[in-house]
């Protein structure tokens, strides 16, 4: 894939790119450093799949919605969520977005609506659908964006939430990650073969698009029309990306040698992936280009350098801390 | 103040919430059918509007978390289903989500839903349309669990429960829903967390509540004639539990009994036996004992529900046994209604 670069192109790849090589640098940041052992937390790491999350930042607004999942460091950052704070989750501090209650499954940023993650397959998809209730109720444009995995496909709360979506037009936006796996279970174990996730949920009532990881601007030209579509009251929209995680699950390493996916199959994706062969369209021609990648490449590293400084930096939460917040106070709810 | 039954109370109290704050809305399977959810829900929709008020798909896991991604919004829900065993199919999102959001998140939004349960026993319900499971939500930290027994404290407590920022399940009996009582109008608020005595005494303190507080009446009754004086509390809210009004009375009878609508294992009425035993052992007078439901599921048959639930007679047999009276004659004159499985003869089934 060879993206042409010319003055209409130029500042949406550059901007694909920063989003890209962002989510990319703090995601192998983080694996860099866990066996440090200061994080004390699952992680699930995005490097491999940040083509979409980055599409997204480039198409959402800020007053939208949106929710995810286990695997949701990408996008809490695409939605906009403070860099700092999710840095400091994961160690475990006081700065933490969640204030070290949540971990790296649990990231919020209210500043952007980024509304949670949960740590339970499925989970987040209906709170999704009950934000977009809530901005139908309240008669304003923000649509509702929900995350998920093909595994969340198999959980019956996707149905319900899909069909409850459907039955009331609601303005959500499903974004269905399809990575192949679900842990370390394939998708053959867990779904009939050769069944389209997106032409199901079509027979549900909804519209849908289906877009490869490896074409960033067609997924673009996707995501686009169907925030479009969503926003102007045409109903919910379901679009399947199909992409491929590096990482293990849950941990920094890499998998390939325990034998549930193959050395083959992993440089496949390796071969396509998205940040690399958007680089090199970048700086095919001319150092112009690539002057500004490397000031985005600088800007970014000493952003996370700086994130992880932070964190390290910060305290604790005090240890009665554990002992509050179980209920909510009469006047946190006005 | 107006004469109702607790299915009113419940059915004036969503009014009254509707009408205060335009972000309260009411859903659930049957909400906007004829018969309303036992009447409770009447004329709801034609007051305001089908975007308010709504019947729902039969998806209650995922309508729970709709209920939480609207509080998230400020939408405060009131969903409502016809027997609490149907819940069961939400607990995913009740206890992974909206009990723990406002605390995994470091406490910056919370999720003010009210979710309304149908509990009971009898008439052939069996064992999956009359369980009481209070204890399993008393046992989420984050939740509030409320069960109230009169009319009255069925609808402040149900405002309350609304305008509360936290999850609350409402647990509301079967054989409560047509009971009397005064209701005092416009926007009364019971507070939550508060429990009540119904019944000053001073031999024994009874502990319980929904409808075991109607059996404990009943048993209060015939013992004052025997000469024992019972003092009733109604829990009321059975998480955060009123420790204070359960210690208090204790300390001044010196004996416990406490009576649960649950399973005996791991029932409140257990959890209330262990700590009044482990703080205020000295004054008791005699070992607390507890009477809550066999660990069995309840059958279907009549034949089979007789002598099955705790009756006034088990509560005063329990207490002439507790007074080191003699109970023998307790069943002779507190019999087990006839017939035993219906709460008065309002109740023509079917569920």
């Amino acid at each position: 894939m060879v993206y042409a670069v010319n003055n209409s192109s130029i500042e949406n790849l550059l901007d694909l790119f920063y989003h890209m090589y962002r989510i990319r640098t703090v995601e192998e940041e983080i694996a860099r450093r866990y066996s440090e052992g200061k994080m004390r937390c699952p992680v699930h790491l995005s490097t491999g799949q940040e083509a979409i999350p980055s599409i997204f930042a480039l198409t959402i607004t800020k007053g939208d919605f949106a929710v995810s999942t286990h695997r949701g460091h990408a996008h809490y950052l695409a939605k906009g969520g403070n860099l700092n704070a999710m840095i400091a989750e994961i160690y475990g501090k006081s700065t933490g977005c969640s204030k070290g209650k949540g971990g790296s499954m649990h990231l919020i940023d209210l500043n952007v609506n980024f509304m949670g993650t949960s740590a339970i397959v499925g989970n987040s998809i209906p709170v999704g659908v009950g934000l977009a209730l809530s901005s139908k109720l309240k008669g304003t444009d923000q649509i509702s964006c929900v995350f998920l995995g093909d595994g969340a496909v198999e959980e019956g709360v996707f149905y319900e939430s899909v069909n409850f979506a459907a039955v009331k037009k609601l303005p959500v936006l499903f974004i269905c990650e399809n990575n192949l796996y679900s842990v370390y279970s394939d998708l053959s174990v867990r779904q009939p073969k050769g069944r389209s996730i997106a032409k199901m949920v079509e027979a549900m009532g909804i519209d849908m698009s289906f877009g490869n990881d490896n074409d960033i601007l067609a997924n673009q030209q996707l995501m686009k029309k169907a925030v479009s579509n969503v926003r102007s009251g045409n109903g919910p929209h379901f679009l399947e990306f199909s992409t491929y995680r590096w990482r293990e699950h849950c941990g920094h390493n890499f998998d390939n040698d325990i034998g549930y996916r193959s050395q083959d199959e992993f440089l496949e994706w390796q071969v396509k992936d998205s940040l690399k062969l958007l680089e090199s369209s970048l700086t095919k021609d001319g150092s112009d280009t690539t002057t500004k990648l490397s000031s985005i490449k600088e800007k970014i590293d000493s952003e996370v350098a700086a994130a992880f400084e932070f964190a390290e930096a910060s305290p604790f939460p005090n240890q009665s801390e554990a002992y509050e917040g179980v209920y909510a106070k009469e006047e946190a709810s006005k | 103040m107006s004469q109702m039954n607790y299915a009113e109370a419940i059915n004036e109290a969503l009014h009254e919430a509707m009408q205060l704050d335009s972000s309260v809305i009411c859903y659930g399977l049957g909400v906007t059918d004829p018969k309303a959810v036992f009447g409770t829900t009447l004329n709801l929709e034609k007051q305001f509007g089908p975007e308010r008020v709504f019947d729902m798909p039969t998806s209650e896991n995922a309508m729970t978390g709709v209920a939480i991604g609207a509080a998230l919004n400020g939408i405060k829900s009131v969903m409502t289903h016809q027997r609490i065993d149907f819940f069961l199919l939400a607990m995913d999102q009740l206890v992974n989500g909206a009990a723990k959001w406002h605390y995994m998140f470091g406490s910056q939004n919370s999720v003010p839903i009210t979710i309304r349960l149908i509990i009971g026993r009898g008439w052939g319900q069996g064992p999956t349309h009359s369980q009481n499971l209070h204890a399993w939500f008393a046992h989420i930290p984050g939740l509030k669990v409320v069960m109230p027994t009169t009319p009255e404290d069925a609808k402040g407590m149900l405002l309350a429960s609304i305008f509360d920022p936290n999850p609350v399940i409402f647990l509301e009996h079967r054989w409560l829903h047509n009971s009397m009582g005064e209701v005092p109008d416009g926007d009364i608020r019971v507070p939550l967390g508060k429990a009540k005595i119904v019944k000053p005494g001073k031999d024994i303190t009874l502990v319980a509540m929904s409808y075991m507080v109607i059996e404990a009446l009943y048993a209060s009754d015939y013992l004052e004639k025997q000469g024992v004086s019972c003092e009733i509390i109604d829990l009321r809210t059975i998480k955060p539990l009123d420790w204070e009004a359960v210690m208090g009375s204790v300390s001044k009878t010196g004996r416990l009994l406490t009576l649960d609508s649950g399973f005996s294992t791991g029932s409140v009425a257990g959890e209330i036996i262990a700590r009044v035993s482990m703080e205020k052992f000295s004054v008791l007078k005699s070992a607390p004992a507890r009477l809550a439901m066999p660990d069995v599921p309840e059958p279907t048959s009549p034949s089979l529900t007789k002598g099955f639930y705790i009756r006034a007679a088990d509560v005063a047999e329990k207490i002439m046994d507790m007074m080191g009276r003699d109970p023998s004659q307790v069943r002779k004159e507190l019999k087990e209604p006839k017939p035993h499985d219906i709460p008065g003869k309002w109740f023509k089934g079917p569920f």
